[in-house]
């Protein structure tokens, strides 16, 4: 399991992997509140995250929940069908900004 | 809570500490394959089954600080039990209900996971009196019930 922080244009780019839970979440949830905090646009790939319970999403709500007071973005990139399926139970996919890859998600966020 | 009729297939009994997490959900992920499961279903068991003994890990022990978890497996025909157990003070059932996800903020969504991905998820004190258990059932598909490899 591994956090990888990009500099991308301007943004940070947090890359995941693995399985996020209760373990994980609350290193997640610095790391991201870390970068929010730091003023710039954030996007993390997901596109390697095998698994998320309700700790990991709760890190993400919170990270846009600050870069929304921030007025910052905050988008993920790259959901895997299995990791969706947990957004969509939350009814979380159509509150994030989810792009299908970091090219459209840089220009989309341009 | 009643004693569930079925055939017992494991139990688990381990520290309710996050660290077990990933040893927990392979072993579920193990027993919803044996159960004859397809994978998305065999994800949906143990993610419900993940959010049951987060629930544990955090509200059960909160005053003594720590304690255990015991999981059930059993077989009920068609039907996978699971059993997730603790041994802390009694919680009123009345707070096993998922909240209105309208209402954005993080935390709180395990009740709501656990209820929309089990078929049944009863919540209630421990057979023997002391603790809680929440019981969930889920029925495999039909033509998937042969059971498969451990």
């Amino acid at each position: 399991m591994t956090e990888v922080i990009r500099d991308e244009e301007g943004r940070f780019v947090v890359e995941l992997d693995g399985e996020i839970d209760l373990e994980r979440a609350p290193a997640l949830r610095k790391t991201l509140l870390d970068c929010v905090r730091r003023g710039r646009d954030v996007l993390v790939d997901l596109s390697r995250v095998t698994y998320i319970d309700s700790s990991g999403i709760a890190s993400l709500v919170e990270a846009l929940q600050d870069a929304g007071k921030a007025e910052t973005r905050f988008g993920l990139i790259a959901i895997s069908p299995e990791v969706m399926r947990v957004f969509e139970l939350a009814r979380l996919d159509k509150v994030f900004t989810i792009h299908p890859d970091l090219g459209s998600a840089l220009k989309a966020e341009a | 809570m009643s004693q569930p009729k079925g055939e017992r297939l494991l139990e688990l009994r381990f520290p309710a500490q996050a660290s077990r997490m990933t040893l927990v959900r392979q072993t579920v992920r193990s027993a919803a394959r044996f159960c004859g499961f397809n994978e998305p279903d065999t994800r949906d068991i143990v993610l419900a089954v993940g959010e049951a003994c987060q629930n544990v890990i955090l509200h059960a022990y909160a005053e003594s600080g720590e304690g255990d978890v015991v999981l059930g497996i059993l077989r009920d025909e068609d039907r996978i039990v699971v059993r997730v157990t603790d041994y802390g003070p009694a919680v009123d059932p009345t707070v096993f209900k998922p909240r209105d996800l309208r209402d954005l903020r993080p935390g709180g969504l395990g009740t709501h996971f656990i209820r929309e991905l089990m078929d049944t998820a009863d919540f209630g004190p421990a057979p023997d009196g002391v603790g809680n258990v929440l019981q969930m059932t889920k029925k495999a598909k039909a033509m998937e019930t042969e059971g498969g490899a451990l």
